[in-house]
């Protein structure tokens, strides 16, 4: 029906996360028991509510949550069949999983094209390479080609989002683990977005992990979704199935639309 | 006027000296957010260590070599045995380790090399000379240059090369430059290796001035009234900041160090400091946060 499942038919190892237990200092736990999958060439989403554990679950994929006091304290992340527990952040980007922070955290201080060059260095390219590269990314998003020069910090929202993801994928990602694109956008740029991530998808192969609280608009791109909330998973399936079911909007809510929360 | 002028352009030219010293801090503080209290030691080391060598009978080229050479082994310790333990620790606790390393760096500067006064000699004279009717001293104008020429290399190092750009990327965000697979640990190392040599530097030009002895240390007290007024953030502060002090004091020293019956010199860059905190906090050129949404 959907590429995933033809996916799985064949099934080569790719991001596999298996009954995970996350905590933050010593005692806040934020994941109870995660599991999810990703295959080559997928889009999955990932939505769930305010402090659901979407982020910290990409942290622990990404090895980042040691550097937010955070640890895995139970289950196992497998990359491409190799569990990533011992790896550093700069091994697992090396190996092709790279993370765009929520918030976007671009370099403000540096120029646009410098927080795109940051991304490029992990493989010792040769100038032309990097030039190579830097030209694939401005393909993608030519409006940061006008603004090379310019400070980061001082671009528009959406033009940093841009340089976080560009710069993402200077790094060449095998996946790409995306923190809440969206957040504090006009609707029309988050389509911009969504639509390059999309491309990306179907042009390169690129695999994507998406978290999102609104699920409205991510579901129409991600070929399954893993529904989070408070720490566990509580639903998944493909996209169009769980939009269709209804069961995400009982669960929380996704859209401006929604009800109040709990 | 000549006196004015004389006074001045003497201020300036012992300025970049505190401007270098402090230079060597704003970078370690960029870089890894650390108020490093032992720079002052690892300048003191780093000259001690040269002249030692060059007593001993090793040529200037080889002392440097080794002394260079030393500090680049030092700074990958540190970040091995102390940065890198306390990651995630308060800027207080680091504060504290280098506070503890200050006293290991002098501990075992003294231990294997003396405590008594060095002479150093560079091989410039310190010859007046006269521009028109103002004399300038020959010392302090190619030590100026030499800050100077030192200035450029880092911010053609900090522009232009790829280690340059991560390392601003670093300073500027770390989570970030973790997420993108940015080695870190190996940008401390770099860090701390260079702000070791920009201490060397200024070390041997102080120490070559006053001779080499335990209190070349303390020119840590200079550095910190400096990086008060020109910003702990900005390289381009620290230079600011060292010439509007030494420029202050000199003129100070001169025109109202009569009245009070002299000795400003000690404490006119901290009463200038108090001033600046009070009307720029964050100092002539430092960075304020360009807003992260
Ligand atoms: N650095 C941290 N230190 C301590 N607790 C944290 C930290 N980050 C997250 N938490 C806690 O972990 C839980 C999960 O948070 P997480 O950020 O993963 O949720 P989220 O789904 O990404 O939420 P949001 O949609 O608001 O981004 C929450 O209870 C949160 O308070
Ligand atoms: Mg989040």
């Amino acid at each position: 029906m959907t590429r995933a499942v033809e996916a799985g038919l064949v099934r080569p190892p790719f991001l596999d996360v298996e009954a995970i237990e996350a905590v933050y200092g010593a005692s806040i736990l934020a994941l109870h028991d995660v599991s999810l999958s990703v295959a080559r060439g997928e889009i999955v989403a990932l939505v769930g509510p305010n402090g659901a554990g979407k982020t910290t679950t990409l942290r622990a994929i990404s090895n980042l949550l040691g550097a937010q006091r955070g640890a895995l304290r139970g289950g196992t992340i497998r990359w491409q069949g190799e569990e990533t527990r011992r790896l550093d952040p700069s091994d697992l980007v090396a190996r092709g999983i790279v993370q765009v922070l929520e918030g976007r955290h671009v370099f403000g201080q540096l120029t646009v094209e410098e927080n795109l060059l940051t991304g490029g260095y992990l493989r010792r390219p040769s100038r032309r390479q990097l030039a190579a590269d830097l030209d694939r990314v401005y393909g993608w998003f030519p409006r940061l080609k006008e603004r090379r020069s310019a400070r980061a910090g001082l671009t528009s929202g959406g033009e940093q989002q841009m340089v976080a993801i560009g710069r993402a994928l200077m790094t060449r990602p095998t996946l790409l683990l995306l923190d809440e694109p969206s957040m504090g956008l006009a609707p029309i740029i988050v389509a911009e977005i969504f639509a390059i991530i999309a491309r990306l998808n179907r042009e390169e192969g690129l695999s994507v992990l998406i978290a999102e609280q609104s699920a409205n608009l991510v579901l129409d791109h991600a070929d399954r979704a893993i529904v989070l909330e408070s720490g566990r998973v509580v639903a998944s399936g493909p996209s169009a199935e769980l939009a269709a079911s209804g069961r995400l909007a009982a669960l929380y809510l996704g859209g401006a639309d929604a009800p109040t929360r709990h | 006027m000549s006196l004015f002028l004389e006074t001045l352009i003497g201020g300036v030219l012992a300025g970049t000296l505190y401007a270098l010293v402090a230079i060597g801090f704003v970078l370690i503080y960029k870089a890894s957010g650390v108020f490093n209290y032992a720079q002052g030691s690892i300048l003191l080391f780093g000259a001690l260590a040269f002249v030692s060598l060059k007593d001993a009978g090793v040529p200037v080229a080889g002392a440097l070599a080794i002394t260079v050479g030393l500090l680049i082994v030092t700074a990958i310790a540190i970040e091995r045995l102390l940065l890198r333990p306390l990651t995630n620790r308060s800027p207080l606790t680091l504060f504290m380790a280098t506070l503890g390393l200050s006293y290991v760096a002098e501990g075992v500067a003294q231990g294997f090399m003396g405590s008594q006064v060095r002479a150093l000699d560079l091989g410039i004279e310190d010859l007046p000379m006269f521009l028109g009717d103002i004399m300038i001293s020959q010392f302090d104008l190619i030590a100026a240059g030499v800050a100077a020429l030192l200035v450029i290399a880092l911010s053609l190092l900090f522009n232009r090369t790829r280690i340059g750009i991560q390392l601003r990327g670093v300073a500027n965000d770390t989570l970030a430059a973790l997420s993108l697979g940015i080695d870190i640990n190996r940008i401390w190392q770099i860090v701390w290796a260079v702000a070791g040599l920009v201490g060397l530097v200024s070390g041997l030009l102080w120490g070559a001035r006053q001779g080499v002895q335990f209190s070349l240390s303390l020119v840590v007290l200079k550095a910190l009234p400096v990086l008060i007024i020109g910003g702990f953030t900005s390289i381009a502060g620290a230079i600011v900041g060292g010439v509007v002090v030494g420029a202050g004091e000199s003129l100070a020293e001169t025109y109202i160090g009569p009245f009070l019956g002299g000795g400003i010199t000690p404490w006119f860059a901290y009463a200038l400091a108090l001033v600046f905190l009070f009307i720029r906090p964050a100092g002539l050129l430092g960075e304020r946060q360009i807003e992260r949404v």
